[in-house]
């Protein structure tokens, strides 16, 4: 069966969902003819700004974020807008639209005053600008002020955004690093976007370096706050999508963490219309384009599904507030024994951080006690082999004594 | 970890001897690969599999991407992960590059392969309608890649095949090593979108017939024939010819052996032919070798395999004669060697040393001294790849290079393939 990976976000046809991400993998005319070549259906521009406004980088800019034995978990970085010059962006999107037509070319910008932004919105618009996105959650620079950060303010810029533009749907970027997203994004669709892009990186330090006692990535002995990206803020981005697309009816584009195309189709399960990448661009090259949409075609076409509209947001009713939740469902700790690789750390766990319903047995292979089990699923997290501990749903309540 | 079932298990069994990963197996191994840029791994691939994206995709869960991948560029990919010297090819780059220990590849290529056997026709292109006519003489791996890779070039072939059934020496791999199911579904797939004449005998000395109907011939016939050994006494009962006996034994015929028997060669037929003579009932194998261990042209991996299983190895040792008594073979007259100046291959060349006769007592006698190939036109000539002296002939396979790996004979099969395309402009 015939897969169309095609989507429509805002109006704007994308060949497939795939796009890059505001990021130095879209802050120059050969890296993004590079992509759209590889088979990115779009990019958003590196974000730029009007001429007054300084851009003055710091180097080094990123530091990886080491999660265990992962070497990447997150990248961590204390990057600013486009060094280059908005008549260069100009330019560069006028040859993009040209060589790319079936390509979607997003510009990206942020400003301080009302007449920057709308002279930003005009230029890049009258450039060819398909769509624009306004980086208003950037959580460097600026004095670390971030105008999403606040619905009156969101809803005031992106009015004038929206006035100012005659054609381009126009898509707020969103921090996470707000109490309450909705509340942001309602004030944008308010202020008229046509779509929101969620999530910016979550505002984070990457770590110190212990012999130096610099924080990292060192400026010459001294570092600052900055965004987190990379596999480790998914699960972040994951939660803001879903929130937003349950509450929110503007096209969602999902960005955060995302590296496989498996990561892909959570975010659409969850309500995403586009998928932005950059971490995992940066680390593997445009290249992982073609796994991307080669794994998320085989999946659609395993579940029965022949566009990725149809996949759209079928997690989203699975999703309820917690009180929703069924008291009487239980389930308990089922332990493959033939993968057991022995090394008790289900165990361990069980005992000091559930309910002690694990034992080591004979020839060193972890026996569960059914009575005490209450289905916490520690168990199926710390153990090393994927599929080894499941959870099997049994009869009969899941043995609550909390209070009520 | 091994992968190997226990010693006493391969006993009497032609069962596979290696099992396939399990899925968190795979998994947890793909995850150690680190995608390098410029893969030593894919570079090494004489088929040029593209090894980092496959393992990606088995780390990502899309295991069908995967074994698609590998099918696209080499068809026999199930049987290439099983009788690949990978620990000289792909996984050769990957140690060199710095790993310690080099990512199981082969056995990431069989999980892969064996996990979507059942999709692998998606990879096959129609059959190729739109330009030229191209002979293929041999439906062995090389043939058959090559007639697929013309195939996907839009060009028609015709693969000729002399025997009743395609596949080539796949049919002579012992079923532990290869599972006739798993050659066997890989050649269907390969001819299944190929024009295949079987039972049409080729003579290649005379081509001409052949080029006045073909824009283009590629020859993959292989060595076939069997070298014969010019000592006395192989007119005896209980001397076997090593390919025959192997291809009997694939297609499921289990001759009885009993006693010692000794093999003759020191290439990976000999080695197949000793674990074979040991699963049929053999107490003993020995491997008769004129050479040194080192000059063997067996792969190191799996003379230690079968060193593992007991087969027993005598090197230095010429054969002078077969003993007979009443007609059956009661021993094999071995003479001492001593490794004299180097030949054409660099090799040492054995040296009889006089006065060392002795006779090693052996049931049975199988002969494997290496095949030699059909004879080809006077001049034809060919060095190194697929092109000849005539510029509408190609080589590929066991002809051209004189014996390697099938995964050699893949990619020497999709390079003719390739040059014809270039011919045809």
């Amino acid at each position: 069966m015939a897969v169309d990976l095609s989507v429509d976000f805002a109006g704007v046809k994308f060949v497939n969902p795939f796009v890059v991400a505001a990021s130095p993998s879209s802050d120059r005319l050969e890296l993004v003819g590079r992509s759209f070549e590889a088979g990115w259906a779009g990019s958003v521009l590196k974000t730029t700004s009007v001429e007054k406004e300084p851009v003055d980088l710091v180097f080094p800019i990123m530091a990886g974020v080491e999660v265990e034995e992962k070497r990447l978990g997150g990248l961590f970085n204390i990057d600013l807008i486009s060094e280059r010059h908005i008549d260069e962006i100009e330019k560069d999107i006028r040859i993009l639209k040209k060589e790319f037509p079936d390509r979607v070319v997003i510009g990206s910008i942020m400003a301080s005053s009302r007449e920057d932004w709308v002279e930003l919105v005009r230029r890049l618009e009258d450039a060819g600008a398909d769509i624009i996105e306004c980086s208003m959650s950037c959580p460097q620079g600026e004095g670390g002020s971030i105008p999403v950060a606040d619905p009156v303010l969101t809803e005031k810029v992106t009015r004038w955004i929206k006035e100012a533009a005659r054609r381009a749907p126009v898509c707020v970027k969103l921090t996470p690093n707000v109490t309450d997203i909705v509340a942001v994004a309602r004030a944008a669709q308010a202020g008229g976007a046509d779509a929101l892009c969620a999530i910016d990186t979550v505002k984070a330090l990457a770590g110190v370096d212990l012999e130096t006692e610099e924080p990292l990535p060192s400026v010459g002995g001294k570092s600052t706050w900055g965004g987190l990206s990379g596999p480790a803020i998914k699960p972040i981005a994951l939660g803001c999508v879903a929130e937003l697309a349950q509450n929110v009816p503007l096209p969602i584009a999902g960005v955060g963490g995302i590296t496989t195309w498996a990561d892909a189709a959570e975010f659409i399960l969850l309500g995403a219309t586009t998928l932005q990448l950059c971490t995992a661009v940066m680390k593997y090259g445009f290249g992982i384009i073609e796994e991307l949409c080669e794994g998320l075609a085989f999946y659609l076409e395993r579940k029965g599904l022949s566009t990725v509209a149809q996949l759209r947001g079928r997690a989203l009713s699975r999703l309820v507030p917690h009180e929703e939740l069924s008291r009487t469902y239980k389930a308990v700790s089922s332990i493959d024994h033939s993968m057991c690789q022995k090394d008790g750390l289900c165990v361990v766990a069980c005992r000091d951080g559930a309910y002690g319903a694990i034992t080591l047995g004979p020839d060193r292979l972890p026996l569960v006690d059914e009575e005490k089990c209450r289905g916490c699923g520690l168990c199926t997290a710390v153990c090393p082999v994927p599929g080894c501990i499941k959870l099997r749903p049994v009869a009969g309540g899941n043995g609550r004594k909390g209070r009520l | 970890m091994s992968l190997k079932i226990t010693r006493s298990e391969r006993r009497g069994s032609f069962e596979e001897f290696r099992r396939t990963l399990h899925p968190h197996e795979a998994w947890a191994e793909a995850s150690r690969c680190l995608g390098c840029y410029d893969a030593p791994c894919r570079a090494s691939c004489p088929a040029g599999v593209d090894v980092p994206g496959f393992i990606r995709r088995i780390r990502t869960g899309d295991v069908l991407g995967a074994g698609l991948l590998i099918r696209k560029a080499n068809l026999f990919g199930g049987t290439c992960a099983r009788v690949c010297p990978a620990e000289v090819l792909c996984e050769k780059g990957c140690r060199d590059r710095g790993m310690a220990w080099p990512i199981a590849i082969a056995a990431l290529q069989r999980f892969a392969c064996d996990a979507t056997i059942q999709a692998a026709a998606r990879v096959l292109p129609p059959a190729g309608t739109r330009r030229g006519r191209v002979a293929v003489v041999g439906a062995g791996p090389a043939g058959l890649a090559a007639a697929v890779e013309l195939a996907r070039l839009g060009v028609r072939a015709v693969v000729y095949e002399e025997k009743e059934r395609p596949g080539g020496m796949l049919a002579a791999i012992p079923p532990y090593r290869l599972p006739r199911r798993v050659w066997e579904e890989e050649v269907r797939l390969a001819s299944s979108s190929v024009e295949l004449c079987l039972g049409r005998a080729v003579a290649l000395e005379d081509l001409d017939g052949l080029l006045a109907e073909h824009d283009a011939v590629i020859l993959a016939a292989g060595m076939g024939e069997p070298q014969g050994l010019e000592i006395p006494g192989t007119e005896l009962e209980g001397v076997w010819q090593a390919l025959p006996l192997l291809v009997q034994v694939q297609q499921g015929a289990r001759p009885r052996f009993s006693g010692r028997v000794a093999v003759v060669g020191g290439g990976n037929v000999a080695i197949d032919a000793a674990c074979t003579v040991l699963r049929l009932g053999a107490e003993e194998a020995v491997v008769v070798y004129r050479r040194q261990k080192a000059d063997m042209p067996a792969w190191p991996s799996e003379v230690a395999e079968a060193e593992e299983e007991g087969v027993q190895f005598a090197w230095r040792q010429a054969p002078v004669r077969i003993l007979g008594e009443g007609g059956r073979v009661v021993g094999l007259e071995v003479q001492e060697t001593r490794p004299g100046e180097p030949d054409a291959s660099g090799r040492c060349r054995p040296v009889a040393v006089p006065g060392t006769e002795r006779v090693l007592p052996v049931q049975a006698v199988v002969l494997a001294v290496g095949q030699r190939r059909q004879r080809v036109p006077a001049g034809l000539t060919w060095d190194g790849d697929v092109r000849t002296s005539h510029p509408r002939v190609f080589v590929a396979g066991d002809l051209a290079s004189g014996g390697a790996t099938v995964v050699q004979a893949v990619g020497e099969g999709k390079r003719a393939a390739q040059a014809v395309w270039q011919l045809l402009g």
